[in-house]
């Protein structure tokens, strides 16, 4: 499809991590954390990804459940891994930050657990592909859509949950200086995110040509 | 509302599971008014076709056409002039039986229920268990039911997954005395079996399928 | 239109009837739910005092995990016999035969939340009543949501491998928001004073989330029964 622009997107992706520690590091410290909040850098921009893929596989199943078409699903799965593979570095670099900056693991933060919600979801979409047996792909279509669905329902209502109680995980507002490396970082995620997406359903649609293949050997 | 059809086209239909192909460009036509047994080993895919001539499956590839109906379009009304009888007999063992037929009666939409379902109960001749829970019926008893709760709604096409399992001789005979009563009342039927003794003298038409494909 | 109403009833009844002769999905999770609590309390009750807020969050997960074995029974049902199938073949349009099956699980948590809702309030010294109305709009809107998406989920899963497990694994985090809005507009009718514009925003919430996954579920419905 955009197999031309490919190889120079994932160069240009490439150099842009590469790069990004410099930026990062040259970045202003944050007034009450120091060192530790530049984690935040990669941690909300794989935040940022992990809703564009769970959007994409929501997408991507509906449009499957309704028309059947197999690239549909492809673009389906495809969403699902990374939100589940996005899912797993925030769940991972956001305790990390929690930890160093707050001095606890896990808070119940607003949009941790709000993730945390969509990566369960996601991860019951993978399971029930793999376990379920034939026939699990329109079921899954219809946990990720739901999932989609889900999405703003879950941060609501967890948000309004969480500021009940006081709470000292409030993400900083972005101090000037901030504003561009985290904007760099975003894009540079977002272009993987899109360049794992395009490599993901090519695969899927190679794996249906070899069903297809295994098929045409019997005739 | 009423919709009808005098023939089954299954053409060139083929489905596929993953890797798997059950069905391989499978042809069948049946008439009003013929009985065709289809035969094969487990596995030969009988049962899938069967799903797929009661939309309850999708082709993969051919086309199903109900008269001038196709499959696709035909919808809940031309569900309504299908009746199906698989293995598991599709009733509610905690339901009377008389209960059983009274609801999928309604399902149907049909009129004069009390009138159908005695009329039912009679051809099986479970007039006196009408009140009693089909949990307590033997296997045969069981039969009957399904078979008159599968034809309560008169329906064009009859398909019928491996009827004669687990039957005795008697039964046996009821069952071949009742597809022939339904088969001069018009109706399409379409059996499977692997028992090629059990439909000798029944059938008007025989097919045999072969890891999907028909053998001829 | 009134085709449609009387096939959503047809339904119904049936299971009704079903359920009323046996009793076998009723009593047995009204024994779960209870059991439940009891594990529970066994959990949150600190010198003989219940801590606060538990009585919220207990009802709630005893109605989630309750809920979910009897959608598992009761599609259970369909599976023996394969009566589902017999449903799927029938004229029936597929909202009505998926409104039939939600209205029959309703009707039977009802049941078993009449028995359970007061038990709690007794056995956590919870004022669960003081502000019925809303407390009881409260559980009509969470048990709609939870049922919603989970008759549809159970429905899926009738076919499939490992169903026992999927079904909580699927159904839990999609229904997280209904826990959170049951949970804490309980808890808000039970601080002294009760905190109503809280309760009112959360069961607001609920009828929202109802709304949007009723209408979902209905529209999937449909492609996902079919092979």
């Amino acid at each position: 499809m955009l197999n031309r622009l490919f190889v120079p997107l994932a160069v240009v992706a490439a150099a842009m991590f590469a790069y990004a520690p410099f930026m990062i590091l040259n970045a202003p410290y944050e007034a009450t954390m120091g060192l530790v909040q530049k984690i935040f850098y990669f941690h909300a921009s794989a935040g940022m990804g992990l809703f564009l893929a769970a959007f994409v596989s929501g997408i991507g199943s509906a449009v499957f459940l309704f028309t059947r078409k197999p690239a549909a699903d492809r673009v389906a799965v495809a969403g699902a891994e990374l939100t589940v593979m996005l899912g797993l570095i925030v769940l991972v670099t956001g305790p990390l930050w929690a930890r160093k900056a707050w001095g606890v693991w896990w808070q119940w933060d607003a949009r941790l657990t709000s993730t945390l919600v969509m990566w369960m979801i996601f991860n019951a979409y993978l399971l029930l592909r793999r376990y379920g047996g034939p026939g699990s792909d329109r079921l899954a279509a219809a946990v990720s859509l739901f999932g989609m669905a889900n999405v703003p329902f879950v941060y609501w209502s967890v948000n309004v949950w969480r500021t009940l109680h006081p709470t000292t995980s409030v993400i900083p507002s972005l101090k000037p200086g901030m504003r561009g490396p985290f904007w760099f970082c975003v894009v540079a995620f977002l272009l993987v995110s899109t360049l794992i997406l395009m490599v993901r359903t090519e695969l899927e649609k190679r794996r249906q040509e070899l069903d297809e293949l295994y098929l045409a050997v019997e005739d | 509302m009423s919709l009808d059809f005098n023939q089954l086209r299954i053409v060139d239909v083929s489905r596929t599971f993953g890797r798997r192909r059950a069905l391989n460009k499978v042809s069948l036509t049946a008439g009003a008014g013929t009985m065709t047994a289809l035969l094969g080993h487990n596995g030969a895919g009988k049962s899938t076709l069967l799903s797929i001539a009661a939309t309850l499956l999708q082709a993969s590839s051919g086309r199903v056409a109900y008269g001038d109906i196709d499959a696709a379009t035909g919808g809940s009304a031309l569900r309504a002039r299908i009746g199906l009888l698989g293995h598991d007999l599709y009733l509610y063992p905690e339901l009377t039986a008389g209960e059983n037929l009274e609801f999928f009666a309604k399902v149907y939409g049909l009129d004069g229920i009390a009138r159908r379902v005695a009329a039912a109960l009679e051809r099986a001749g479970l007039t006196d268990r009408r009140d009693d829970t089909v949990a307590g019926f033997s296997r045969g008893m069981r039969q009957k039911l399904a078979l008159e709760r599968a034809l309560i709604h008169e329906p064009r096409l009859l398909l019928l997954d491996e009827p004669f399992t687990g039957l005795d001789e008697a039964a046996r005979s009821a069952l071949r005395d009742r597809l022939r009563v339904a088969r001069e009342a018009g109706a399409i039927i379409i059996l499977t079996t692997h028992d090629t003794a059990a439909i000798e003298g029944l059938t008007d038409a025989t097919a045999t399928l072969v890891d999907g494909r028909l053998a001829a | 239109m009134k085709a449609f109403a009387r096939a959503v009833w047809v339904v119904t009844r049936k299971d009704l009837l079903i359920e009323t002769r046996t009793r076998e999905i009723l009593f047995t999770t009204v024994f779960f739910a209870l059991a439940c609590v009891l594990v529970f309390a066994f959990g949150f009750v600190k010198e003989g005092r219940p801590m606060e807020d538990v009585a919220a969050g207990i009802l709630w997960i005893a109605i989630a995990f309750s809920g979910t074995l009897a959608l598992g029974r009761a599609f259970e049902r369909e599976r023996q016999g394969e009566t589902l199938r017999a449903l799927l073949i029938a004229p029936i349009d597929r909202p009505a035969l998926y409104l039939g099956k939600l209205l029959g699980i309703l009707i039977l948590l009802a049941a078993v939340e009449i028995l359970i809702v007061p038990l709690v309030a007794l056995m956590f010294q919870a004022a669960l009543f003081d502000h019925a109305l809303i407390m009881v709009a409260l559980l009509v809107a969470g048990t709609l949501g939870f049922a919603a998406v989970g008759t549809l989920f159970a429905a899926m899963l009738v076919r499939t491998r490992s169903r026992d497990v999927m079904l909580p694994v699927l159904l839990y985090p999609l229904t997280v928001p209904v826990i959170i809005a049951g949970v804490r507009g309980t808890a808000a009718l039970l601080q002294q004073p009760a905190d109503l514009p809280m309760a009112r925003a959360w069961l607001s919430f609920l009828l929202f989330f109802d709304i949007v996954f009723l209408t979902i579920s209905l529209w999937t419905f449909e492609p996902v029964m079919t092979e």
